[in-house]
């Protein structure tokens, strides 16, 4: 299990700043028209408006459908792209326009893990090479050198140190990935932004990939913010969650509140499509089918987005948003007519 | 129920007595590192209105599997072995154009991708069209036109006229993969094999998806395959659950037999890796150790020893001997060396609290 779990919503540990906190945070996206001339036509709505916080050694897990902007979000973070509007603040300090270059020393604290094992490595570097080279640029020189430093990086994933000087090809995915996280805390980062981590692996291996998050997050102190779709895997790595639709966080609470008693609508029907391996249960639930597709971002519905897909939806949906009001104490919401009654999944 | 199960090969010529028997089916292919065994020795039964579920890790020989029911190896490298019967006609030994007759009117495949599956240049309905007009040639395109609107509505596409004229591109993820169940169930197929079919589907969308699979084989009464590595799709929808590992079945029993009863080492370990969205687990998850086999370099005897955890415990028996599959009772069988006793006590004392 994780450590430190029980905080209030973004707390941290000594009470005071939390590790990162991003407020009403925009990524509009421009579509544009027009070999020579362009003209900008629109714009994707991917991110509109998210405050969130992650305190240090938390683990805040942002779930959604794909579209939802949760990757956006987590390269807002660690700032491979800069927001519109809004505010990103790590460790009290504004990150949001800071400059390519400044942005080095943030690099060591902000670290990330991609989705696909097999796109996400230099094909043509060594695994040395690959964790090693976040050394080099940040000047750091381990005691031993960084060859010392990358075998001990490597014994901490659980690979072969001797593998030192092997390839990206002659691993298999799970060992990949266990690369990319050794990459990701070489420089013993305080929050990595980890993106679909597991989602391109067999389950055997994802277990072996959530226990390995799990042990760094103990040894670390690190603090996640952990991006999937997968609502089973979240429920079981998050301290607390977020829930994403078109760019919105539609409801927010720590990770029991929110499986046991989600208030937003739309969580539930997130929550009742995910089928659970145990064939009797699976029989016994009931499923919330949500008419159509998720909207386009281009053009996404007004007020709440979420009124077209949804079932308790009144002339007020079409017309306001609702804002994300604290309804219990660390629990959020996104609605103007919250679910009472508790769920179990 | 699917019954028959003696332990691989039942007497070759035996006239099958289930709708689709697959008996002791091999799919190797021949590569310069080696023979790659994909599929070694599978065996399994299928009813009409029953659904099979197929689980395991990648390069476990799944798909292979689908694909040789299809007989879509013919005329590749590929060497099959075993035999495939389907309502009464043997497959692997018939020629490649009386398997041809049969792909797409008496079964039909769902792909994983709806995207690469499509073909970018047609319009969506064209090509459900063509498939219908291919094996009913007396009919004319503008029934063929009805028949392909019908089928779109049927799978739940809005405006199936308009649609019927647009390309693959213009569909969502989800109507693509619709449009590709309408595409396979055409002709009425009645046996529909779907490899993966929501895994590049957002769970929404997955749900939508799985309820129409539910709803066209109650009213067609088709026999289903479905391949998935997501043991939350297998026990909502399958029957009969297929486990298998380094191309051969490790487990074979009812939905309830292979999740409240395991037998197999290796389910056990499936079953102990899965995060759970209905409860939350205390411990620390219970990950199967290494990684899945090369396919060119099973392990000797039982291909799962070196990953097992009670392999020791028959001394070297796991590393020399094969297990083959074994009826633990009737309709549930595996292939482990561990006695009924000993799988009976690790279950109940080790795995069980656990999961």
């Amino acid at each position: 299990m994780t450590t430190s779990i029980e905080q209030p919503a973004g707390a941290s540990a000594g009470g005071g700043v939390p590790l990162l906190e991003v407020r009403s945070v925009q990524k509009y996206f421009p579509v544009t028209r027009g070999i020579f001339i362009k003209k900008q036509v629109g714009a994707v709505q991917a991110v509109d408006g998210v405050s969130l916080t992650v305190a240090a050694g938390e683990t805040l897990g942002v779930v959604g459908e794909s579209g939802c902007g949760k990757s956006t979000l987590g390269r807002l973070v660690n700032r491979l792209l800069e927001p519109t509007d809004g505010q990103v603040i790590f460790e009290g300090q504004d990150i949001t326009h800071v400059s390519t270059g400044d942005l080095r020393p943030l690099r060591r604290d902000i670290q990330m893990i991609f989705q696909d094992p097999f796109s996400s490595l230099n094909p043509r570097h060594n695994v040395g090479t690959i964790i090693g080279t976040a050394l080099k640029l940040q000047k750091i020189s381990p005691p031993g050198g960084d060859k010392k430093r990358v075998q001990e990086l490597l014994e901490l994933v659980g690979l072969n140190p001797e593998h030192y000087n092997r390839y990206p090809h002659q691993f298999s995915g799970g060992q990949r990935q266990r690369i990319g996280i050794a990459r990701a805390v070489a420089l013993q980062p305080k929050l990595i932004v980890a993106d679909e981590p597991v989602s391109a692996l067999d389950v055997s291996i994802q277990a072996q990939v959530i226990n390995l998050l799990e042990d760094l997050q103990r040894e670390f102190n690190l603090a996640y913010l952990f991006i999937a779709h997968d609502l089973s895997v979240v429920r079981h790595i998050s301290d607390r969650v977020a829930v994403m639709y078109l760019g919105k966080v539609m409801e927010m609470a720590g990770r029991d509140a929110l499986y046991e008693r989600a208030m937003h609508p739309y969580t539930h029907a997130l929550m009742s499509a995910v089928p659970v391996p145990d064939p009797a249960k699976e029989k016994a639930r009931a499923r919330i089918l949500l008419q159509g597709d998720l909207p386009s971002p281009l053009n996404p519905p007004p007020a709440c987005r979420f009124h077209t897909r949804c079932w308790k939806a009144q002339e007020v949906c079409k017309t306001q948003e609702p804002p994300l009001l604290q309804i219990a104490p660390g629990h959020q919401v996104a609605c103007h007519f919250p679910e009472e009654r508790g769920v179990t999944a | 129920m699917s019954s028959v199960l003696e332990d691989g090969v039942s007497a070759p010529s035996a006239a099958p007595r289930s709708y689709l028997e697959v008996r002791d089916l091999q799919v190797h292919f021949p590569t310069d590192d080696g023979l790659v065994k994909s599929v070694d020795g599978l065996s399994f039964t299928l009813e009409k209105g029953q659904t099979l579920g197929i689980v395991g890790e990648s390069g476990s020989g799944k798909s292979v599997t689908a694909q040789a029911v299809l007989g879509l190896h013919k005329g590749t490298r590929a060497h099959l072995g075993g035999e495939i019967w389907l309502d009464g006609q043997e497959l692997v030994h018939a020629g490649a154009e009386d398997v041809r007759k049969l792909r797409g009117s008496k079964m039909a495949m769902i792909f994983q991708d709806p995207l690469s599956a499509l073909h970018p240049y047609f319009k969506v309905g064209a090509q459900i069209a063509e498939g219908y007009r291919q094996h009913h040639p007396d009919v004319s395109k503008s029934e063929a036109r009805d028949r392909t609107i019908e089928m779109l509505r049927r799978v739940g596409i809005p405006n199936p006229d308009k649609r019927y004229s647009d390309y693959g591109h213009q569909f969502s993820g989800g109507m693509r993969q619709r449009a590709m169940i309408a595409m396979a169930l055409v002709n009425d197929p009645s046996l529909l094999i779907a490899d993966e079919p929501t895994t590049a589907l957002d769970v929404t969308v997955q749900a939508q998806i799985i309820d129409l699979m539910k709803d066209l084989q109650s009213e067609f009464g088709s026999a289903i395959i479905i391949i998935t590595h997501d043991l939350g799709v297998v026990a909502e929808i399958a029957d009969d659950v297929l486990v298998m590992y380094g191309g051969r079945c490790a487990e074979y029993g009812t939905a309830d037999d292979v999740f409240y009863r395991p037998q197999h080492p290796y389910a056990w370990g499936l079953l102990g890796s899965v995060t759970r969205l209905d409860r939350v687990r205390e411990e620390r998850l219970r990950p199967i150790p290494g990684t899945p086999p090369s396919l060119i370099s099973v392990p000797s005897g039982c291909a799962f020893n070196p990953r097992c955890t009670y392999a020791p415990l028959n001394g070297d028996r796991c590393q020399t001997e094969r297990p083959e599959l074994v009826t633990v009772v009737p309709g549930h069988a595996v292939a482990c060396h561990l006695s009924d006793a000993q799988r009976t006590d690790i279950f109940r004392d080790e795995i069980a609290p656990t999961l």
